[in-house]
């Protein structure tokens, strides 16, 4: 009936999806606004965080401000374009439906 | 026609939640084609949320541009009861005086517009329901008040030296290439407005004793036509 294969696995989760939204339209954002977006634990967004950075969707920066890590995100040219694939994929499947 | 899908579905959860935010679109319930629907709603809203942070109304855009329109009218009304060939577009020398009320035009000017613009962005957040304070606010604010505040204090050196015929081009210059450096943070099209302001300002500067006209159409045509631009684009 629908062709579920063309759908890109690693967006299967919302929480991913979620993240992927935020990245794909802002520049950089910071952990802690990422979580308050999604509305999240830190666990949760630190474990689909890393699976997306795995995929080399997501880039990971790490610094420290005085002494307090910060860790900010930002999309990669390959998650863009596996984020947009998916969305056109999904806009297919709706007029399927 | 996806909202005609949603509508047959009388269970549908989404259906409901849509137009006003729910608390996490991420703990709607997905089953079946349900969830594709879910999916690209949840993506909307969350490009949405996290993007608008730095939005500007467009109403911003028109309350700042009128404000500037008629404060830059009242500007004009000023120079020529004071019989002053603003107009006759030659440089001259103001008396102290008449500087002053001028100067004091233009601080009033400025925080009328600055909080008008305020208010309709904030009004806009809220309706949203989109926290303001964040780090893009943050940013776009330092990345238009720094290169702002420097234009600023040049227009002042101007102003100490007496060459009051180049601030107006002055500040049309820095007001544009603060907007420009601003647009980073914000919508693409802030950065063709600051682009078309600079552009003024240059001109302006060729064409001394033009620099009120110039400055009213700036600050004030310039930002009604963005302002209903964007409202138009972006509702």
């Amino acid at each position: 009936m629908i062709n579920i294969q063309s759908l890109n696995k690693e967006f299967e989760s919302r929480v991913r999806l979620g993240i992927m939204s935020i990245l794909i339209v802002r520049d950089w954002v910071e952990f802690k606004e990422l979580k308050s977006l999604l509305d999240i634990t830190d666990g949760n967004l630190a474990s689909h965080a890393g699976a997306l950075e795995k995929n080399g969707y997501i880039q990971v920066h790490k610094e420290f401000v005085g002494k307090k890590p910060r860790t900010t995100y930002q999309v990669t040219a390959l998650g863009k374009k596996a984020f947009t694939d998916h969305l056109s994929q999904l806009e297919k499947l709706m007029r399927q439906i | 026609m996806a909202a005609k899908q949603l509508g047959n579905e009388p269970n549908d959860k989404v259906s409901m939640n849509r137009g006003n935010y729910p608390e996490s679109p991420l703990d709607r319930p997905r089953s079946g084609q349900h969830k594709y629907e879910d999916d690209l709603s949840a993506i909307r809203s969350m490009m949405e949320r996290s993007s608008r942070f730095i939005s500007l109304s467009g109403l911003s855009g028109v309350s700042a541009g009128l404000i500037a329109l008629l404060g830059g009218g009242y500007a004009l009304y000023l120079v020529h009861r004071e019989g002053r060939g603003y107009l006759s577009h030659t440089a001259m020398a103001y008396t102290t005086g008449f500087f002053t009320q001028l100067f004091v035009l233009a601080i009033v000017i400025l925080v009328l517009a600055v909080a008008a613009a305020t208010y309709f962005t904030v009004r806009k957040s809220k309706k949203a329901k989109l926290q303001i304070w964040t780090t893009t606010t943050r940013q776009l604010l330092s990345s238009l008040l720094v290169p702002l505040f420097i234009g600023g204090v040049a227009c002042l050196a101007l102003l100490f030296h007496g060459q009051t015929q180049l601030m107006a081009p002055a500040t049309l210059i820095f007001y544009g290439l603060a907007l420009m450096s601003a647009s980073k943070y914000t919508f693409q099209e802030v950065y063709y407005l600051g682009l078309l302001e600079s552009i003024l300002g240059l001109i302006s500067c060729f064409l001394v004793g033009y620099g009120l006209i110039f400055w009213i159409i700036g600050f004030g045509l310039l930002h009604i036509t963005y302002g209903i631009l964007m409202q138009r684009k972006y509702r």
